[in-house]
């Protein structure tokens, strides 16, 4: 198998890190070698965060080459835009949660905020699918559980058991919201193959 | 075959330290380096400990290494300038027990204040360097890091970049074994380094670097993998991994124990294939080696760039001349790190901004205080660089300039390399104001304990230093203490401090706003909203110059996100229209 490349990004608190560990452990799962590419430090006070995760049989570089991501899973939407250029050219997809968190550099007046993301994403991907994660994550019955709710969006696009999805969610979240983890887990994926 | 897990390559160091038997480890935290000891600390084996700086720690792993013990010592690149002085004299006194200097360097400065390849420091102080390429060579290498400390009698510098320390790969993991404590016997022509022994210490260290140069090129750690032989690289690190995504097919001189140079490996290498490049991050070091030896026709730096972190494409780029076919880029938003929702220091800062203050600064997550809406820092050198800053500032320009100019300080940052700068203000006769902002903890690095928090690396509880003693036994008189939160009476302490005509120490305490105890606060508090028909909105812009991150304009007007808000109440305080509640 060739080598898979995902992205995940996101702001700084959105819970990007724990996303893209518990994506590697269900390859690690799988039996594929795995590599998971983040920054930690100053990039988590509320910025720009992005977590490279790469996984096939044998996998040299940590970081994706741009042009070679198949799936960008993102939690907010300028964060997918920031990343589209390591999209494959026609084939590359997008997951997005339906959310804008807006800088304080917009607010006063420094910067603007991205109009029109979706259209934009459009014209680069094979396919875009906007999710609001945290509506979902709110029926599951914790709102914190939004991100399981975007990995079981992008379950649908990986070789990977639900079963083995599942047994890595139960060993990575805690205890008391296993349960709505796994439910959020399941109405993403379902969500997802509209 | 062992049991096979995804690690970091900073978790599988201190994995593959502990199987290698080691007993002390020591640091001070810095990105990329501190998971190092965090990890290390949880394994009951080891006596994992912070220092207050790298140098100290440097100097309690080498003493328990003299003294007989595996040890190893982990900071990051720019935490070796500060232990350069022991460091240097290590390598002429060796070490009995195997010891380790794990430097993690920072390609692309992702959270540093310069680029240094620390391989260059290996060299200057003849100690020789190991490069792991993935986690599991972390996990496996830092072993042999050990023997070869032992067998040569040296320390051994044991480089990890960012890249490495942050990346999870799969690693085969092994058992500890047990190394008992070597003799200790006093040897003062080794370890008192006296002019007359060092000068016979130095005979033997260039002998060392003689042995070490024929061991490189019979050492496991480096290896040729010949392939097709029309292009052959030469790359350590993580460099290596790059290479090989992009010239799967080429033939490989892939150097572990990558100083002393393997000559004799490398001539093996070059007549076996028909062009050698050289691939590696930032300096040319292999590169000028090869060069050292008289091989005009290796490149290196002429396809890849001095500057930045390397990437596939990069490297692509740099020896084909061509991308691979990709979209183009899309504008997006700016989204630089901001101060936490609730953050201490947003206090400071905003009032820094309103008294329009000259600001020394120092290095932690205030540094951000020099970002939009604050813009509140004039300097930012080094650890511990804000005290001396502000006296040298008042030195060139006078009292007067001294009367507008405060030094900013974190509490770890003060203990690490604040003191004697604060001593040397007062000492001096200097009148510069310095603020000590004491969030009860080293939160950049993600929360590590150190002498003012009451609590070891291993959870235990210890003496807590008092700030304000410290203070004031180097001399300081005026000596204040804020809840930087408490804005209009914090403004007023600042004002009164830099006024007067002796130095004076503002300790603004309060915790950092993501430590647990907090976080139980943040969630009995409610959130905060905005009234719109009160909020004049754009023309006012008031809460936004806070800075706070759950605070935005939608819509013409203030909102704060329920989800980011933590119901501090600096909003309310700077809002002139009464209109957040």
């Amino acid at each position: 198998m060739e080598t898979r490349n995902i992205i995940i990004s996101g702001v700084g608190g959105q819970g990007i890190i724990t996303a893209s560990e518990i994506l590697s452990e269900v390859a690690l799962f799988n039996g594929f070698d795995v590599k998971k590419s983040e920054v930690h430090g100053m990039s988590q006070r509320g910025g720009s965060v992005v977590s490279h995760v790469r996984f096939g049989e044998k996998v040299y570089s940590p970081l994706i080459e741009k042009g070679t991501c198949d799936v960008i899973l993102a939690f907010e939407k300028a964060e997918a835009l920031r990343w589209v250029h390591y999209l494959k050219p026609g084939e590359g997809i997008v997951i997005v949660n339906d959310l804008e968190i807006i800088p304080n550099m917009v607010s006063l007046g420094l910067d603007t905020y991205p109009e029109n993301i979706e259209d934009t994403l459009k014209r680069v991907a094979s396919k875009v699918f906007v999710m609001d994660g945290i509506e979902i994550a709110k029926e599951a019955g914790d709102p914190r559980t939004a991100n399981t709710a975007l990995l079981g969006a992008l379950s649908n696009y990986l070789p990977f058991s639900e079963e083995s999805w599942i047994e890595v969610i139960k060993r990575r979240v805690k205890p008391n919201t296993i349960e709505a983890n796994l439910k959020a887990f399941k109405m993403g994926r379902e969500r997802g193959r509209e | 075959m062992g049991k096979k897990v995804i690690l970091s390559g900073n978790e599988a160091a201190a994995r593959g330290a502990w199987e290698a038997g080691v007993k002390i480890a020591t640091a001070y935290p810095g990105t990329p380096s501190t998971e190092i000891l965090e990890n290390a600390a949880k394994y009951e084996e080891i006596d994992a400990q912070w220092s207050p700086n790298e140098k100290v720690a440097f100097e309690v792993a080498l003493g328990a290494a003299i003294a007989g013990a595996r040890s190893m010592v982990s900071m990051k690149h720019v935490g070796l300038n500060v232990a350069a002085d022991p460091f240097f004299s290590s390598s002429y006194t060796g070490v009995n027990a195997g010891f380790v200097i794990i430097s993690c360097d920072d390609p692309g400065m992702h959270s540093s204040q310069n680029e240094q390849d620390n391989r260059r420091y290996a060299k200057f102080a003849k100690v020789p360097v190991i490069e792991p390429s993935d986690s599991q060579e972390a996990h496996d290498f830092i072993k042999k890091a050990f023997e070869i400390s032992e067998k040569f009698d040296t320390p051994v510098l044991f480089r990890i970049t960012t890249r490495l320390s942050h990346t999870k790969t799969v690693v085969e993991i092994g058992e500890r074994i047990e190394v008992p404590l070597k003799d200790y016997k006093k040897t003062p022509e080794k370890y008192i380094i006296l002019p007359a022994h060092a000068r016979k210490r130095h005979v033997v260290v260039e002998e060392r670097i003689k042995a070490l140069r024929a061991y490189a090129s019979k050492c496991e750690l480096n290896r040729m993998e010949i392939n097709n032989t029309s292009l052959g690289i030469v790359t350590s690190g993580i460099s290596y991994q790059y290479a090989k995504e992009v010239f799967p097919n080429a033939s490989f001189l892939k150097l572990g124990l990558s100083w002393p140079f393997p000559e004799e490996l490398f001539k093996e290498f070059y007549e076996k294939v028909d062009k050698v490049i050289v691939i590696e991050e930032n300096e040319p070091f292999l590169e000028e080696e090869i060069k050292f030896l008289g091989y005009a026709d290796v490149e290196g730096k002429k396809y890849i760039p001095l500057c930045g972190e390397l990437n596939p494409e990069i490297v692509r780029k740099g020896v084909l001349g061509k991308e691979l076919p990709h979209p183009e880029e899309a504008k997006s938003v700016k989204r630089p790190p901001a101060l936490c929702p609730g953050c201490p220091h947003t206090g400071i800062f905003y009032n820094l901004w309103r008294l329009k203050l000259n600001v020394t600064g120092d290095i932690g997550c205030y540094t951000l205080g020099a970002l939009p809406p604050y813009n509140a820092m004039d300097t930012t050198i080094c650890m511990g660089a804000s005290i001396p800053n502000a006296f040298g500032f008042e030195k060139a320009r006078g009292k007067d300039f001294a009367k507008k100019t405060v030094a900013v300080i974190g509490d770890s940052t003060f203990l690490h390399t604040g003191i004697p700068g604060l001593m040397d203000t007062v000492y001096n006769k200097g009148i510069s104001t310095v603020i000590i902002l004491d969030n009860r903890i080293t939160a950049m690095t993600g929360h590590q304990d150190h002498p003012g928090t009451g609590k070891t690396a291993k959870g235990e509880p210890t003496v807590e230093i008092d700030m304000a003693e410290v203070v004031k036994a180097l001399g300081v008189k005026k000596v204040y203490k804020v809840d930087p939160h408490k804005l209009r009476e914090t403004r007023n302490v600042i004002r009164e401090a830099v006024a007067s005509e002796e130095p004076a120490v503002i300790i603004s305490e309060r915790p950092c706003a993501l430590l647990p105890e907090e976080r139980k606060q943040h969630a009995k508090r409610p959130k905060r909203k905005v009234d719109p028909e009160k909020c004049k909105g754009e023309k006012c812009l008031g809460c936004i110059k806070l800075g706070c991150p759950a605070i935005s304009m939608k819509e013409g007007k203030a909102y704060i996100s329920p989800l980011l808000c933590v119901g501090c109440d600096l909003c309310i305080q700077v809002c002139p229209f009464g209109a957040i509640s």
